[in-house]
């Protein structure tokens, strides 16, 4: 098989396996190809495309969310945060092979490797898509945000080949099959280096807060919550609900959280939990956008006109502590009883 | 080092903190965004910010570029009210309807006008688009090593930059062979405000209108007809929901929400 018209999804390595994007996008691939199947009469394969400086252990999970086939591309200079050379083969991966429809995670590695490839290979990508889907000719209609959400817009690559798109984590379900694990292929593509960009030092930053993105609720504070004392409460709050804690911008820069990644919205994470908690949030779109696929959405804010109420199940008119003070307490008395 | 010659690529976008103005024509299908002023790509004014604070330190020129309509002028005279040295608008009708390949093919090629550049500085992304492609891909135009996320930014020995990015885990500094393209993110730095004395310089400093006929372009990838991409329809999703009144005390309030909670599946 040369996995010539496949449907690739590029996988970002972690430091302790795949990024869960990979998985989002190789069952989202599943389901295209079958619909390309339907659509064309032939199915094509869905790949699981891994760069890195040896083969990753714990392909099983590759197939088990969808791929047909893994490829391995290994070479030692493939160290994780050297992005060009990740897109050099990659590109050289797709002129050779010619996959339909190439899919990457919109990760700060997949951002930056996504339109350097298609530069390389001279193909259109559309970014940040919030939905793919299959039409009736058999394209990949890609459908991308605009103005920070408000607008959705529909863009296809009618002659360039392959099709290819980046989505953010969390946009798509990853959903487990039961299909077999195959052998990976294994290909060693030759790569040389030179003195234009060398990593100087890595910083891991430490992150302690549950991730977002895996939380089951999702407490969210803005500028309404007013200090960082109100905070505290939040994060207690989180505590007891087994929550983790999101912010919007204003309360990022008031230096309230704990960091740039715990912002949810256009420039963030996007989220879905089983329920949303949302404290002094407007409900701009900005935020909404990375929060609306959410299940349960209870919003509290002392304006009984905020935007946000549109986009709740729940609206508390209330102030932000008093809230989360009443809700703590009540927890805490529950526990005790 | 001394003086760099450092290019910025400012892209005019509708006000971002006016989004929640923009609709859709349900009769013309066409994007209504009346009213709505165009400014600076907010990221864009930090990648201005990045290169002013570097011709501070080595000496140099900042020209500021955009490819845009003939209004964008007006964005261009606040770039060199900021502290530009010079600006760039490439304007052309056949520049209409380019996606990110075909945008930063004529960036590209007017860098390249330009002559020999140290430096391009872009936004990472665009406040109205938001794809974040443009700046690697006029990287690979250029063929110049590029880089994106920057959130600090250095001038190292003859040649060289440090580039320190941001990645959801971690912090990667890079060292990085001139001439680059590097895109910066918020927290690189705070963009200074303009002066009055700033917009008074402003008036006399040279801004240039390049065409398409002007610049190196590869006509295989120019405007609508040359972008691999193409716009279908467009829409606004409805993300309504019903949203029903909880009221009472505090305690109420919270006995309430517990129980909605309770009903959502979670064990409490
Ligand atoms: C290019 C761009 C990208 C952006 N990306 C993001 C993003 O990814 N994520 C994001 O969140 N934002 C983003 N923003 C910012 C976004 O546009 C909004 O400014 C932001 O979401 C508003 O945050 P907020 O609701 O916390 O603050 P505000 O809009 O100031 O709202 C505060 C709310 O708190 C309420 N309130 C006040 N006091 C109380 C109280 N005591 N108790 C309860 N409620 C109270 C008020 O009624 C108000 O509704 C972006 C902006 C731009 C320009
Ligand atoms: N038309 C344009 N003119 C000048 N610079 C642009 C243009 N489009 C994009 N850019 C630059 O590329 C960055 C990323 O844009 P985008 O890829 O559209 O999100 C912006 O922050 C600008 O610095």
């Amino acid at each position: 098989m040369d996995g010539k018209n496949g449907l690739w999804v590029i996988v970002e390595r972690s430091a302790n396996g795949f990024r869960k994007v990979a998985l989002e996008l190789l069952s989202r691939g599943r389901d295209l190809a079958g619909r390309l199947g339907e659509v064309s009469g032939s199915r094509p394969g869905v790949w699981a495309v891994v760069t890195g400086p040896g083969s990753a252990p714990g392909t099983e999970e590759l197939y088990r969310y969808g791929a047909d086939e893994v490829l391995m591309v290994c070479h030692p200079l493939l160290e994780e945060h050297r992005t060009d050379l990740h897109a050099a083969v990659l590109a050289d991966l797709i002129r050779e092979r010619s996959p339909g429809i190439v899919l990457f995670g919109a990760t700060a590695w997949g951002s930056e490797v996504a339109p350097t490839v298609a530069a390389r290979v001279k193909t259109g990508l559309a970014a940040h898509c919030a939905d793919l889907r299959i039409d009736g000719r058999g394209l990949l209609v890609q459908c991308v945000p605009a103005f920070g959400g408000k607008v959705l817009g529909e863009i296809l690559c009618p002659d360039r080949r392959p099709q290819m798109a980046s989505v953010r984590p969390g946009v798509f379900q990853a959903v487990p099959g039961d299909a077999p694990a195959g052998e990976p292929l294994v290909v060693r593509p030759e790569l040389d280096d030179d003195d234009r960009i060398k990593v100087l030092e890595v910083q891991r930053r430490e992150i302690t807060g549950k991730p977002l993105e895996e939380a089951e609720v999702v407490i969210a504070g803005g500028w309404g919550v007013g200090s960082r004392e109100n905070w505290q409460l939040l994060e207690e709050l989180a505590g007891l609900l087994g929550a983790a804690v999101g912010c919007t911008r204003p309360a990022l820069d008031e230096g309230w959280t704990e960091g740039e990644h715990t912002m949810i919205g256009t420039s963030g994470k996007t989220v879905r939990p089983k329920v949303y908690l949302g404290f002094g949030i407007s409900g701009a779109t900005h935020h909404v956008v990375g929060m609306k696929d959410s299940g349960l959405v209870i919003s509290v804010n002392t304006n009984p006109n905020a935007e946000i109420f549109q986009f709740s199940d729940f609206k508390v008119v209330a102030d932000a502590r008093a809230v989360a003070e009443a809700l703590i307490a009540e927890l805490k008395a529950g526990k005790t009883s | 080092m001394s003086g760099l010659k450092i290019a910025v690529c400012i892209k005019p976008v509708p006000s971002p903190d006016q989004y929640h103005r923009v609709g859709i024509d349900p009769r013309t299908k066409t994007l209504v965004r009346e009213g709505i002023p165009t400014v600076i790509n907010p990221l864009d004014k930090n990648a201005l910010e990045a290169a002013l604070q570097i011709r501070e330190k080595c000496g140099g020129t900042v020209a500021a570029i955009s490819m845009a309509p003939p209004a964008a002028e007006e964005n261009l005279r606040e770039a060199l009210a900021m502290g530009a040295d010079e600006a760039y608008l490439l304007s052309d009708r056949a520049f209409a309807g380019s996606d990110t390949l075909a945008t930063s093919m004529v960036l590209a090629a007017a860098v390249k006008k330009l002559g020999p550049v140290d430096l391009v500085l872009t936004g990472n992304e665009s406040a109205d688009g938001g794809t974040a492609q443009v700046s690697a891909q006029l990287g690979e135009w250029l063929g110049y090593p590029h880089l994106m996320h920057a959130c600090g930014l250095e001038v190292m020995e003859d040649g060289f930059i440090r580039v320190d990015t941001a990645r959801e885990d971690c912090r990667v500094a890079y060292r990085v062979k001139l001439p680059a393209v590097v895109s910066v993110v918020r927290t690189i730095n705070k963009p200074r405000f303009t002066s009055l004395m700033g917009v008074i310089a402003a008036g006399k400093k040279p801004l240039s209108v390049w065409t398409s006929g002007d610049l190196p372009v590869d006509e295989n990838f120019l405007g609508l007809e040359g972008s691999p991409t193409k716009a279908g329809d467009i829409y606004q999703p409805d993300l309504s929901r019903r949203c029903e009144l909880l009221e009472g005390s505090a305690g109420e309030i919270a006995g309430a929400v517990l129980q909605k909670l309770r009903a959502a599946g979670l064990q409490l």
